[in-house]
């Protein structure tokens, strides 16, 4: 992935931060200009629960080149506590673990790394919350 | 009063048994390699590295302090397996922690002992006060070369130590010493996967006599005997050294007991005597004192004198004990998987 | 606006054409049209392609196409909404002609896939890019993630999903440009390659090349062209966010009943006047989903309904007569035009052994991603 882009979204990537409407209360992640609720352009820095449940959930076994080695892996949709849903792989799991519902809690880990030199690119997963 | 106000520490979930090792390479679990009496060591997962693994004992370390993060003034993590050769993993950690910018990082390196070398300068530089918190962190994910004897240690696994003063202290460090010489025991050349060992000469030239020295200097500097300590950790490259080096200096197994976690979690590198401390701190009682010994190949050890304050117990429980976290959910490999993890699967290109 | 008919149609076989290009493709497609239509120019073209950058490294199709088509100098221009490509160029097509702007405008769509080393990575891009494909998930994945969502509100059966596909293989086999006619079982789909749990092989459309065309012209166009005549009576498209995480219901495809709305409204007809639709099912679940958002079934039946039979060529609503994108192949962007060109053949009566008795009212509904784009076009015989 390019430097640039992957450093613009650092912020998200490592600290889920989002935005808060100002006007109607809504939560965008990431950030947006135009709330999707109600149109305002007004909005406030907010920061994402870091614990969900699981909404749905695959395991991917056919993977696209930079994720190859690493299949099968879990991805899911995640339902913060807040209310927002996310896309993420669920880490240190095999499907048979998960459940709709099944409570999970977020955690940064490497999500790319390509073979050819190119920088490590780390990002948000989830795991079981087992222990916190 | 200096020292520590939050620690924490992290293990993967992923195990993998010396003897499913030793059946890899023909080779009884009893007698041959050097691991004997090691029961399993921890694996890093696919999308783990040293970075990942302090990220995590970061978050508990600072749970543990119970401060705005921000008001951390210096990040440093020593590993002898950063994940890139340029480009520190100090700067994707602190701002995974939210650390803010106004922080100064570096990342340290020297093999085994990088963690408590980070420990050092952060106390030092609280405590010369430049910074109101430091945070050091002791992480690796330490790779064997197939059918060496390291392949049954080398583990994966760190700790967090966030530095102060004053009232938020749950553990004092009362003295601080260092010994190095060139001690050419252990070493990888730019470019090598694997690293290379000089054999039985890692044992008294290097390991004992680093930790000894180091060892008797500051007993001598605070003032104490062993019998001043409730706990001891020695850096653990496998089962034998530490406890060996306890009976040189007059310590007692039992001493060694609440930070002992090679049998279980292998020799997690940096993260061995910082993960050991780490440990000790989950069940030490106020007044308790600790003695901490790192060694690092190359070589040196750092010494810390240590004592756990009141305020300890009231912490400890704002993040998950490392002895829940090695014996909690674990996932046990068998060595072609284990292989796959650690990337000795060559791609083309 | 004035009536508008489609008066020329044009298609190449679909499947791994490994001995043509992109432009030979299209060409191929688009003279057939030109052709049929009797016309031998252009007032305007628009073709929908969704990759041709990534997969074959050429943009600029505007000026390619109508240069290699030798229709210089009409206007031309590539229309893009991922798998909806075709749909979208088909709508933009219909207005310029509606409008009274132009007489004769080409709508066209070709994907060239199989010369390219990672077709998952160029059909990720559909997705969210920052949001969905970075964390590692790809079409059948997200696709896996509705099914399971599908399954557990609606309790659709592996088994019905499967459905989907023995129908579609089977309807395929009357099709001599469909990629793969052939008879399955529910059975052989279940224990297809695992792909995307719970997805499997059989149940994903393959990668394909082709090209389909056709020329919508006005009424006067229409009268001087020879057949019957084939009017487009509703155009119906809509959008919705583009990750699937941000759905209000991962398992149901409101875009596509939004699009279908419209279409509906505009031709004054609703679902029960529809006597056979060709719909997008890029993945077999996708069939289930869009044949309820359509209204053609109840919600949460479309598995029920594949199973009981409504859908097939004798069945109350027959759905992807022409193989559907599962079994005649799925060139993306030219999925969207390819299935009006069945409706269209189908209301001429010039569609064989898979022809469907009194074929009056037809409809195709085209999708984008997991559903961030559709639109629906409703033809009619006149």
């Amino acid at each position: 992935m390019s430097a640039p882009r992957y450093a613009r979204e650092i912020p998200q990537r490592y600290r889920f931060e989002a935005a808060r409407c100002r006007q109607c209360r809504k939560i965008s992640f990431p950030p947006r200009a135009v709330c999707a609720g109600c149109g305002s352009e007004s909005s406030e820095p907010a920061s994402l629960s870091d614990h969900g449940k699981i909404v749905t959930w695959t395991v991917v076994r056919v993977a696209p080149t930079p994720f190859a080695l690493q299949a099968p892996y879990v991805v899911a949709i995640v339902e913060l506590d807040d209310g927002v849903r996310v896309t993420a792989q669920i880490a240190d799991a095999h499907g048979e673990e998960l459940d709709f519902g099944t409570p999970v809690r977020r955690v940064l880990r490497r999500v790319r790394a390509e073979d050819d030199g190119g920088i490590i690119e780390y990002g948000y997963k989830f795991v079981l919350a087992r222990l916190t | 009063m200096f020292g520590i106000v939050g620690y924490g520490a992290y293990v993967p979930c992923y195990r993998i048994r010396t003897a499913e090792i030793a059946a890899q390479w023909g080779r009884a679990s009893e007698g041959e390699p050097k691991g004997k009496g090691l029961v399993e060591k921890t694996v890093p997962g696919m999308d783990e590295d040293t970075i990942t693994i302090s990220v995590e004992a970061g978050r508990h370390a600072l749970s543990r302090a119970g401060i705005d993060p921000r008001r951390v003034g210096a990040l440093y993590i020593g590993s002898e397996s950063h994940p890139y050769a340029v480009k520190p993993s100090g700067t994707v950690v602190a701002e995974a922690l939210g650390l803010g910018r106004e922080v100064h990082v570096a990342d340290f390196e020297f093999a085994c002992k990088a963690g408590t070398e980070a420990m050092f300068c952060a106390l030092s530089h609280v405590k010369a006060g430049e910074m109101d918190f430091a945070l050091a962190i002791g992480a690796d994910t330490a790779q064997g070369a197939p059918a060496d004897p390291l392949e049954y240690t080398a583990s994966a696994g760190g700790a967090a130590f966030v530095f102060g003063r004053g009232d938020l202290v749950t553990c004092e460090v009362e003295c601080t010493h260092s010994v190095t010489s060139d001690t050419p025991d252990f070493w990888r050349r730019e470019g090598n996967k694997y690293p290379r060992h000089a054999g039985r000469y890692t044992g008294e030239p290097a390991y004992f006599k680093h930790i000894v020295d180091c060892a008797a200097a500051i007993l001598e500097k605070s003032g104490t005997s062993a019998k001043s300590f409730q706990h001891a950790v020695f850096h653990m490259p496998n089962d034998k050294f530490p406890l060996a080096a306890a009976k040189k200096l007059g310590f007692s197994p039992a001493q060694l007991e609440a930070g002992f976690l090679v049998r279980e979690m292998g020799n997690t590198y940096s993260g061995s005597s910082p993960m050991g401390l780490a440990a000790v701190l989950d069940r030490a009682a106020a007044g308790e004192r600790i003695l901490v010994v790192s060694y690092g190949s190359g070589s040196g050890s750092d010494g810390f004198v240590l004592r756990a304050t009141a305020e300890l117990a009231g912490s400890r429980d704002r993040a998950p004990s490392l002895r829940a976290q090695l014996d909690g959910h674990r996932v046990q490999l068998t060595y072609a998987q284990y292989a796959k993890y650690r990337g000795k699967y060559h791609l083309n290109g | 606006m004035r009536d508008v008919y489609v008066i020329g149609a044009g298609i190449t076989p679909f499947g791994e054409l490994w001995q043509r290009s992109l432009r030979d493709l299209f060409v191929s497609a688009a003279r057939q049209a030109m052709v049929d239509a009797g016309v031998d120019r252009l007032d305007g073209m628009y073709v929908g392609s969704m990759s041709p950058g990534l997969l074959v490294e050429q943009e600029h199709l505007s000026s390619l196409l109508a240069d290699y088509l030798g229709v210089l100098p009409a206007p031309c221009v590539r229309v893009e909404s991922a798998c909806a490509s075709g749909g979208a160029a088909f709508r933009s097509a219909f207005f310029e002609v509606a409008s009274g702007a132009s007489d004769v405008v080409l709508a066209g769509g070709v994907e060239k896939m199989t010369d390219a080393d990672d077709v998952t990575r160029a059909l990720a891009t559909a997705s969210d890019q920052e949001y969905e494909a970075f964390h590692g998930i790809t079409f059948p994945g997200l696709y896996a993630m509705m099914a399971r969502a599908h399954m557990r509100q609606h309790g659709t059966t592996r088994e019905e999903i499967a459905a989907v596909a023995v129908k579609n293989h089977e309807n395929a086999l009357e099709n001599p440009n469909a990629h793969l006619g052939m008879r399955i079982s529910i059975d052989q789909v279940i224990a297809s390659s695992p792909v995307a749990d719970p997805l499997r092989l059989l149940d994903c459309a393959p990668v394909s090349d082709g090209a389909c065309a056709l020329i919508l012209g006005s009424e006067d166009q229409a009268k001087r062209a020879k057949g019957p005549l084939v009017r487009v009576t509703g155009v119906g498209a809509a959008t919705d966010a583009i990750a699937l995480h941000a759905r209000s219901d991962v398992a149901s495809l409101e875009a596509v009943a939004r699009a279908a709305a419209k279409a509906y409204a505009m031709s004054s007809r609703g679902p029960r006047d529809i006597d056979l639709a060709e719909v997008h099912d890029c993945f077999t679940i996708a069939e289930i989903m869009a044949i309820e958002a359509l209204g053609l079934v109840d919600r949460g039946r479309g598995g029920a309904a594949t199973s009981a039979g409504e859908t097939s060529r004798r069945g109350r609503i027959p759905v992807n007569i022409s193989g559907g994108l599962k079994a005649k192949g799925h060139p993306v962007g030219a999925t969207g035009v390819a299935q009006i060109f069945e409706i269209v053949t189908q209301l001429r009566g010039a569609a064989g052994k898979r022809q469907i008795a009194n074929a009056r009212i037809g409809l195709a509904q085209n999708m984008g991603g997991t559903g961030g784009s559709a639109t629906v076009h409703i033809l009619e015989a006149v």
